[in-house]
């Protein structure tokens, strides 16, 4: 174990990857370039090579395609988008073709691509460069989506993503590049399909994903100043949804506060609504809080966006609406 | 070539090509017009639900350029790839069973007649989606790149797709690396509705491949010999690493979009253009040809076409027949189960 940050985890994962697996491969727009990757990919071209790790003009789409396209034939790609923003032109890509494919052609051609989403916002950039829009991809049939909030999550899913046989989207979020944590050196997976108590707490359960996570994290240890117990619970990957660990957790608070940054209206914080009630319609003492973003584009000046982002303080308003 | 230089009757050239190789090509382009003209039928009668997009008049396209294959190169193909998939070497029976939708078909009955598949002959599955299929092809001949093997990727799209941005950005990608692929355009001087000559300004899209850096031929798609010639090269070309090639293939599509009818009936286009066309066909120009250089007789010529037909109506028989999918597989192909390989 030894401490690293969550874009060391992410560099460190890439390259147990390419040196266990010759059918891995690393392609996106910029991979040595600080503004679309961070860290997180650097040294991976001196270490690994050019033909393993290519950098790309700025064409997602033909980009997508070519890892999807390398998957069926066989490789383990990784394909990254230095912003879930710019996903949008690769659509097509991701969904009639990587997503499909599989269930398609009735079970002959699987499709084992990581498609990294790379979420970056904050400092005023605005509507096109700041979202995070996990419910969209959520919703397609075939693919699966992961939300890493810690180095150690962030090391475990993108290995666990790699060697799993379909498609998985791999969303990292660069305002937890700085995050530090212990991270074992070896190789390992976080299962996919399986969520993470953070916190143990009896009064209210804090579903949290990505970055809230970590804020969520903040409130409990704040909260538990005032009393207020809560058990904050990660996800980690959004499909498959792992419900057991969040009705287990509901059994025994029977309150519920949910912490997704993501537009509302029909999104993952719904859907893990929809699912408590269809398992147990009883369960919930009180109405559900949601911490989420606005319905709206994202604004770029600085107190706009602040007042657009939740953070902890918005999590512990949650949990006291709950109690008032 | 020169677009306007197209002629009638075709002229036919042989050129390092043995009589089997002029077998298997008449073979081929017969099996095709035949499992069409019986599926047209079977349309018409309503024993066929899913949409099937025809390929008949374009059949030397995609056996002048499959004979110039081998069986575990990639092939990527569209919303029209009966012919393609038939030329590849893909079994007949199950592509029948899946334009039938049977579990006996080649995805199982969960594609229908556009998307066809058999990874066995290098088929990884062919794309309705007009151009969807370009980039997956770029991605089949950079896992081989990679790879460092010899093994070619090879995608047929038609003429609408350099309409479409991802295409512009595949020829671009994969002359910047250099990759073992080939871009068979079959421009049938339409798309879906729409001619040619409403969709663009110039008829110039070998001209446009050929400045995103992709080596560019034009060719009679009529005529296999000339359209195997082109392929070979652009095939010999990317198996030395060479880098992509563009073959433009000037054809016609006898029936209309989609389905058995023929589009003159809804105003999209005249009977002179289809006739003209007609008299351009492939097989009868190619077979003649065949019959004049004594490569075969009458006879035996005749043989050829009534043993494709019975090998079709087995086909037939053998999809209507077979079970179709169990209900409770419903959502079986969502994700890929059990042990990673």
């Amino acid at each position: 174990m030894t401490v690293k940050s969550y874009a060391e985890a992410i560099n460190e994962a890439h390259q147990q990857l390419l040196t266990e697996d010759d059918r891995v491969f690393v392609i996106g727009q910029g991979v040595n370039s600080p503004w679309c990757v961070g860290t997180s990919t650097l040294g991976l071209i001196a270490k690994f090579g050019s033909e393993r790790v290519i950098d790309t003009p700025i064409s997602e789409a033909v980009v997508t395609g070519a890892a999807v396209g390398a998957a069926m034939a066989g490789m383990r790609p990784i394909v990254f988008h230095p912003r879930m923003d710019f996903m949008y032109l690769a659509m097509d890509q991701i969904i009639n073709h990587c997503a499909h494919w599989y269930y398609m052609f009735g079970g002959k051609v699987n499709v084992p691509v990581t498609i990294r989403g790379i979420i970056n916002r904050g400092n005023e950039q605005a509507a096109q460069h700041s979202q995070s829009p996990f419910a969209m991809y959520a919703h397609i049939p075939g693919l699966k989506v992961v939300c890493p909030a810690s180095p150690y999550e962030a090391k475990g899913l993108l290995i666990a993503a790699v060697r799993d046989d379909n498609p998985v989207l791999y969303c990292d979020d660069r305002w937890l590049y700085e995050t530090k944590e212990e991270v074992p050196n070896e190789i390992y997976e976080v299962p996919l399909g399986k969520g993470k108590i953070c916190r143990e707490g009896s009064d209210i359960t804090v579903v949290a994903v990505s970055y809230l996570a970590q804020e969520a994290i903040k409130a409990a240890d704040l909260l538990s100043n005032e009393g207020i117990s809560i058990e904050v619970i990660d996800p980690r990957t959004l499909k498959p949804l792992d419900i057991d660990i969040i009705m287990k957790s509901l059994e025994k608070t029977g309150r519920l506060v949910i912490a997704n940054p993501d537009w509302p209206c029909c999104s993952f914080s719904e859907h893990v609504v929809s699912m408590i009630l269809k398992t147990n319609f009883n369960i919930l003492k009180s109405p559900v809080q949601y911490v989420n973003f606005p319905d709206s584009a994202i604004p770029a000046s600085t107190p706009l966006e602040k007042a657009y982002f939740p953070d902890y303080t918005n999590i512990i308003d949650a949990v006291k609406k709950i109690f008032s | 070539m020169n677009k306007s230089s197209l002629t009638l009757p075709l002229e036919f050239e042989l050129n390092d090509i043995n009589n089997n190789g002029l077998n298997w090509m008449l073979l081929t382009m017969i099996r095709i017009r035949e499992f069409e003209e019986q599926i047209a039928t079977l349309v018409q009668q309503g024993d066929i639900i899913t949409p099937c997009h025809l390929y008949i008049g374009q059949e030397a396209v995609a056996t002048g350029v499959c004979y110039a294959l081998k069986k575990d190169d990639y092939l990527f193909g569209t919303h029209r790839s009966h012919g393609h998939y038939i030329a590849k070497g893909g079994d007949l029976k199950a592509a029948m069973a899946e334009i039938f939708g049977r579990r006996t078909g080649c995805s199982k009955g969960y594609g229908g007649s556009m998307h066809l598949v058999s990874p066995e002959v290098g088929i990884l599955g062919t794309s309705s989606i007009v151009g969807g299929s370009v980039g997956i092809a770029v991605g089949a001949a950079l896992a081989e790149s990679i790879r460092g093997s010899e093994r070619v990727s090879v995608v047929f799209h038609g003429d609408g797709v350099p309409e479409e941005g991802i295409w512009h950005e595949a020829a671009n990608f994969s002359a910047l690396k250099c990759l073992p692929i080939i871009f068979v355009c079959e421009n049938n001087l339409y798309c879906t509705h729409m001619p040619l000559n409403k969709r663009r300004v110039k008829d110039n899209i070998h001209d446009i491949a050929k400045e995103h850096g992709l080596e560019t031929t034009v060719v009679d798609g009529n005529n296999v010999l000339d359209v195997y010639y082109a392929a070979r090269d652009a095939v010999s070309r990317a198996r030395k690493g060479q880098g992509p090639s563009f073959i433009e293939c000037r054809t016609y599509r006898w029936r209309g979009h989609v389905g058995s009818n023929y589009d003159v009936d809804l105003g999209l286009r005249s009977q002179d253009e289809l006739n003209t066309w007609m008299k351009r066909c492939p097989i009868k120009n190619f077979s003649n040809f065949l019959v004049n250089d004594g490569v075969m007789s009458s006879v035996e010529l005749k043989e050829v076409w009534q043993e494709v037909s019975t090998e079709i109506s087995e086909a037939v028989s053998c999809a209507k027949s077979s079970p179709f999918p169990d209900i409770s597989d419903l959502t079986k192909y969502v994700f890929k189960e059990g042990g990673r390989s």
